[in-house]
């Protein structure tokens, strides 16, 4: 991966340099190897931390909120899924698309830190993730995994390697296709009993200390203020109080991502007390492929969403739960 | 009254309902007036539309202490606001089907589509409904704890 | 702090038979805000309503509560006692503790603990409630009228008669629509020009109607009672004014091979025409794809034999803006497209022709001059077969899934006049159903059937083929139960119609609502049929749904009746519980404008001031309360909470969730 390293870094010096962009989005160093940052580059010197690795799963559409705002153009590499997050901000006016240069990048699948190092690799300096196998380089020496074994949980679930928008594109290999299984763990859940499913949220939910990292990351969570936030709306808190406000939050922020969500699996990736919040958002997708049709939010950067659209024959919300019932 | 949770004779699940102004409050009232009665713990929420109806709001009721919420509107391609309901039917859809799969009982919520014509309509789901509801006894999943302990000290 | 004063109201014995109204006012008075209770035997009357009054001047309330019946029967009447009493008439809550308490409960502790519950409810709600206005916005006083058939006509003619000047936008070159096309009309046999002309002679000289034919709608803006509409008045070549009618430039064009769209491209006309001759405006026009002058610039023909001097070839397409009080859209239909339908044989037969088209073959100003002829080969058909529900009713997807409602009432004129004309002639009628509901109807169609002896067959076509000059129409007998296959020399199919398809873009340029099958929708399809969602824009004739003349006629007056009850008005009072959006919390998503049925909402740039002197330009949403109906749609879909409603706030519909459960 290190030739699209070079080759992104190459073109972000010739977009800065050029002036046709006055800034590019990337990701810089972190302390190591495997915790690389998004970042704002705005000279060419800056470009030095430059990096692209098996570790850059941050979305970084979310950043062009900012960004579009300030005069001139800004530059931004975006992975497929990423392009999703992009058109849905679009769509929401929140970016202005004339004022952004997209270049769509490769993406081999990105790499779960955690998992690799439950696996026994530490202190990793380097990683090789083109085909099946994972080559991790460590100051204890070499070892090889399956991809499958230490992929990010959105990775799992990669929505394909086809760029929903790009006004360039740097892909020097090929981009293997990765299956699809995102319902899977909604389907568990769903075959529980009501009781059985009332705990498994209680412990994952009773875990959310409101660090408020899934908020902040979540490409559709963009409110200029959030409902949160704001002493106003009834239902602001600074923090959890009691688990009926961890449960709150998280179903309302679910709640209001629905139809919007693209499943970026960004909320899960920055938990820092590894709730599966991806599966609260995967519900909603799911029945909304189940009841409204199948919709990939930000597959396009316009139209409605399922939630501000109808059609008169649609199923009544009674129905729903038979239909759900034969699981509990 | 606020013996109700000390003191169980027979237990009274708390209903909230919203109704929609135009087709559903009006039920209310023609249930009222051809004296068809339903329980007394149910209380209506006047709204313009079953689309003014937030799902914070179904939650607020819920953490406060209520044991069932259900909202009535017109009956689809009925509404007052041509569309409005067809949104509610989306978004309460989805979100009590989220509400199961967090497993809150699936039996505490509920939309129904009652006309201006239908009193008979509006008491027989009210009585359904807190039947459906006193089944299930107290709400404990949702409620805030501190709301709770409000209602002893009452 | 609000001050707030509770009346408790016994309606008689209908509410203190069951709750003890002395209790609930006593128990009322610890809650936040109240300053005053009273009870009385019947509130709503003088008496009662001279108690508030007096209440509400002697300790200064700002807001009142009375539980009495339900808002739907009083609220109005309280509101207006308060505002009598100088208070806000939106300061005022109801409980309705007669329909939603007294009349369902029989335990009279009960009854009193709920009437409690629901008096504090709306205390809770009073307390947060802010005074509102009523705005108002002024109407200008003129109508436009898009589409110049005979719903637009019609109309046009009826609001006209009560004195408002209307505007026909018309984009053909003559006013009279489909209607001008066909040659009788059911039920009563009676020529369609015969009372369609005098009624377009009447829209030319009435003083109250500006007839812009040849003209597109282009932009709308504003609202009910102040719309801005841009019209494009294509350029047609020749100066109305001066253009007599006189046809001399039709006689002398040398191209003479354009397709004649008024007689459904049956024959050919010249480059510059008067589509029919009683056209209204009277005044030729020239198709530009067709006039060599225009394309080569040599020719000219029709400029040196024009005597008004009225032709002139460099006449641009010419931009009006109006401002209007009302619209009526009545864009009509045409029928649709038959390529879907090769069992037919619509394009490989000349014979194999449409209803409308049989209608021009039939019409003594037509290509034919009245004489039924096959297109074919010019001789007289001796059997004809009608087919019916040419994509009307298909749920296959090549066609339409309504019914297209006036092809079974056609097809019975259709069949009767040719029995009548030509009593030779053997007349076969496929259908799945007759549908003849309407005055005289049914009577017309057994007329058909028992007095002229047309052979109606139950059943579908399959295919239709030539075959030695014959064309073979095969089909199913349902009631014989057979196969059978009817040798015709002409085949007419009942096609289904739709709207007219730039409906589309007006419906978009109004934001008025429309359906999945390009109908306009109408505000409440039984109550208010002839408006749209979007106040101020009325529908008249199919571009609402199928419809046959006696109906679009119905609607196209009542729409003027709604037109009229709109422009006699000087102001519109707007609803004040409208949507209301906080510009400081809004993300200008776009998502409250895709809920809004009635297009309120709007987006603007504004500015705003971040710390440090710095300022940022954010898209954020407006909203126009002359247009929004508040039923709160958007504030759902907004996330972030800046939109709420006025009356319904959020907060407040929170705080009466707090109250009832507070138990």
């Amino acid at each position: 991966m290190r030739d699209v390293e070079l080759k992104m870094k190459e073109r972000a010096a010739e977009l800065l340099k050029s002036g046709e962009v006055a800034r590019v989005i990337g990701w810089k160093k972190g302390e190591f190897y495997f915790d690389p940052e998004p970042s704002v580059f705005e000279t060419e010197a800056e470009l030095e931390n430059f990096v692209y690795n098996g570790f850059c799963g941050a979305n970084l559409s979310k950043y062009l909120i900012a960004a579009s705002k300030k005069p001139g153009k800004t530059a931004v590499f975006l992975k497929p899924c990423d392009t999703y997050s992009f058109n849905e901000l679009v769509k929401e006016h929140r970016v202005v698309r004339e004022n952004i240069h997209v270049v769509a990048i490769e993406c081999q699948g990105k790499l779960d830190i955690s998992k690799i190092k439950k696996l026994g690799a530490d202190a990793v300096t380097e990683v090789e993730e083109l085909g099946e196998k994972v080559k991790v380089s460590s100051l204890y020496g070499d070892m090889e995994f399956a991809k499958e074994e230490v992929l990010l949980e959105k990775c799992l679930c990669c929505k394909g390697k086809e760029h929903k928008a790009a006004d360039e594109t740097i892909i020097l290999h090929e981009m293997p296709e990765t299956k699809n299984d995102r319902f899977s763990g909604v389907e568990k859940l769903e075959a529980m009993t009501p009781d059985e499913r009332f705990a498994f949220w209680k412990g994952e939910l009773s875990k959310c200390i409101r660090c408020n990292a899934c908020r902040n990351v979540c490409p559709a969570c963009s409110c200029v203020k959030c409902v949160f936030d704001n002493p106003n709306s009834g239902i602001a808190a600074k923090a959890n109080d009691t688990e009926f406000e961890e449960q709150m939050f998280h179903i309302i922020r679910a709640f209001h991502v629905a139809g919007r969500c693209t499943d970026c699996g960004e909320c899960s990736r920055v938990c820092p007390q590894n709730i599966p919040l991806h599966l609260l958002n995967r519900k909603f997708i799911k029945d909304i492929d189940t009841l409204y049709g199948e919709f990939q939010a930000g597959d396009v950067p316009e139209g409605k969403t399922p939630l501000t659209d109808y059609r008169t024959e649609d199923t009544e919300p009674g129905k729903v739960f038979d239909a759900e019932g034969k699981h509990a | 009254m606020q013996d109700v949770t000390t003191e169980k004779k027979e237990y009274v699940p708390n209903i909230v309902a919203f109704c929609c102004n135009w087709c559903s409050y009006a039920g209310a009232d023609l249930a009222g007036s051809s004296r068809l009665s339903y329980p007394a713990n149910v209380k209506i929420i006047r709204v313009p539309c079953s689309c003014r109806v937030n799902p914070m709001f179904v939650l607020k009721a819920f953490q406060r202490g209520a044991d069932g919420v259900i909202l009535c509107g017109c009956h689809p391609g009925d509404c007052h606001y041509v569309t409005g309901n067809y949104y509610t039917r989306r978004r309460m859809a989805l979100l009590f089907s989220f509400l199961n799969y967090l497993g809150i009982e699936k039996e505490r919520t509920r939309v129904e589509w009652v006309s201006a014509a239908e009193g008979a309509r509006f008491s027989a789901v009210m009585n359904d409904f807190v039947k459906t509801v006193a089944a299930l006894g107290e709400n404990k999943r949702l409620t805030d704890l501190r709301c709770k302990e409000d209602k002893n000290d009452a | 702090m609000q001050r707030i004063g509770v009346f408790i109201c016994w309606c008689g014995s209908n509410i203190a038979a069951t709750v003890d109204v002395e209790r609930v006012a006593e128990v009322i008075k610890s809650e936040p805000g109240v300053v005053f209770s009273a009870n009385y035997q019947y509130m709503c009357s003088e008496n009662g309503q001279q108690l508030i009054k007096n209440a509400i001047k002697e300790h200064h309330l700002t807001g009142i509560v009375v539980g009495s019946c339900s808002p739907r029967m009083h609220e109005a009447t309280f509101r207006k006692t308060a505002e009598a009493a100088g208070l806000n008439p939106y300061m005022v809550e109801i409980a309705n503790i007669r329909e939603h308490c007294s009349w369902i409960h029989k335990d009279r502790e009960e009854a009193t603990e709920k009437a409690i519950i629901l008096v504090r409810t709306a205390i809770a709600k009073v307390n947060l409630d802010a005074p509102l206005q009523a705005g108002e916005s002024p109407v200008v006083k003129r109508a436009l009228v898009i589409g110049g058939g005979i719903a637009g006509i019609q109309a046009a003619l009826d609001i006209a008669e009560a004195g408002f000047e209307v505007d026909i936008v018309e984009k053909n070159a003559t006013i009279g629509g489909r209607m001008a096309q066909l040659d009788k009309t059911f039920p009563t046999l009676d020529c369609s020009a015969c009372i369609l002309t005098p009624k377009m002679v009447d829209c030319a000289q009435s003083d109250k109607i500006d007839i812009l034919s040849y003209s597109e709608v282009e932009e709308v803006k504003g609202f009910v009672g102040n719309f801005s509409v841009k019209i494009r008045k294509k350029a047609r070549y020749v100066d109305e004014k001066k253009c007599t009618g006189c046809k001399v430039c039709m006689e002398k064009c040398p191209s003479k091979k354009g397709f004649n769209e008024f007689n459904m491209n049956l024959n050919n006309r010249t480059a510059i025409y008067i589509p029919f001759a009683q056209a209204v405006p009277n005044v030729a026009v020239i198709d530009p794809q067709q006039c060599i002058k225009l394309k080569t610039g040599k020719c000219g023909i029709c400029q040196k034999f024009c005597g008004a001097g009225a032709i002139d070839y460099t006449m641009k397409d010419e931009f009006i803006e109006r401002q209007y009080g009302a619209i009526v859209v009545a864009t009509g239909f045409k029928p649709i497209s038959l390529d879907a339908f090769n069992e037919y044989g619509y394009a490989e037969n000349k014979d194999v022709i449409t209803s409308l088209e049989l209608e021009r073959l039939m019409n003594a100003a037509g290509p034919t001059n009245g004489v039924l002829l096959r297109p074919s080969d010019g001789t007289h058909p001796k059997v004809i077969t009608f087919i019916q529900c040419v994509g009307s009713r298909d749920t296959s997807g090549c066609g339409k899934p309504y019914c297209s409602k006036i092809c079974c009432m056609y097809t019975a004129k259709h069949a009767m006049l040719i029995r009548e004309k030509y009593p030779d002639t053997e007349v076969h009628v496929f259908y799945i159903d007759v549908r003849t509901p309407g005055k005289n109807y049914d009577e017309f169609y057994r007329r058909a059937v028992e007095q002229y002896g047309v052979d109606y067959i139950k059943g579908m076509v399959g295919k239709v083929y030539n075959e030695n000059g014959k064309l073979m129409v095969q089909g199913s007998n349902l009631i014989d139960n057979e196969q059978v296959t009817i040798p015709s020399d002409l085949v007419v199919l009942a096609a289904a119609i739709e709207p007219e398809p730039s409906v589309r873009k007006i419906a978009t340029l109004l934001t008025a609502s429309i359906d999945t099958n390009n109908f306009l929708t109408e505000a409440h399809p039984k109550l208010r049929p002839v408006e749209s969602p979007t106040a101020g824009v009325y529908l008249a004739g199919v571009c609402q749904g199928p419809k046959d003349i006696p109906e679009t006629v119905s609607q196209a007056s009542a729409c003027a009746a709604k037109v009229i009850g709109l422009l006699v008005k000087d102001h519109l009072k707007t609803n004040p519980c409208v949507a209301q959006p906080d510009e400081t919390m809004c993300n200008g998503c776009s998502q409250c404008a895709n809920v809004c049925a009635y297009g309120a909402i709007t987006y603007v740039d504004k500015e705003f001031r971040l710390g440090g002197g710095k300022t940022e330009i954010r898209r954020v949403a407006s909203v126009n309360p002359a247009v929004c109906q508040g039923c709160g749609a958007c504030t759902v879909t907004c996330p972030s909470g800046a939109m709420d409603l006025k009356g319904f706030s959020s907060k407040q519909i929170m705080s009466e969730v707090e109250a009832i459960c507070k138990m």
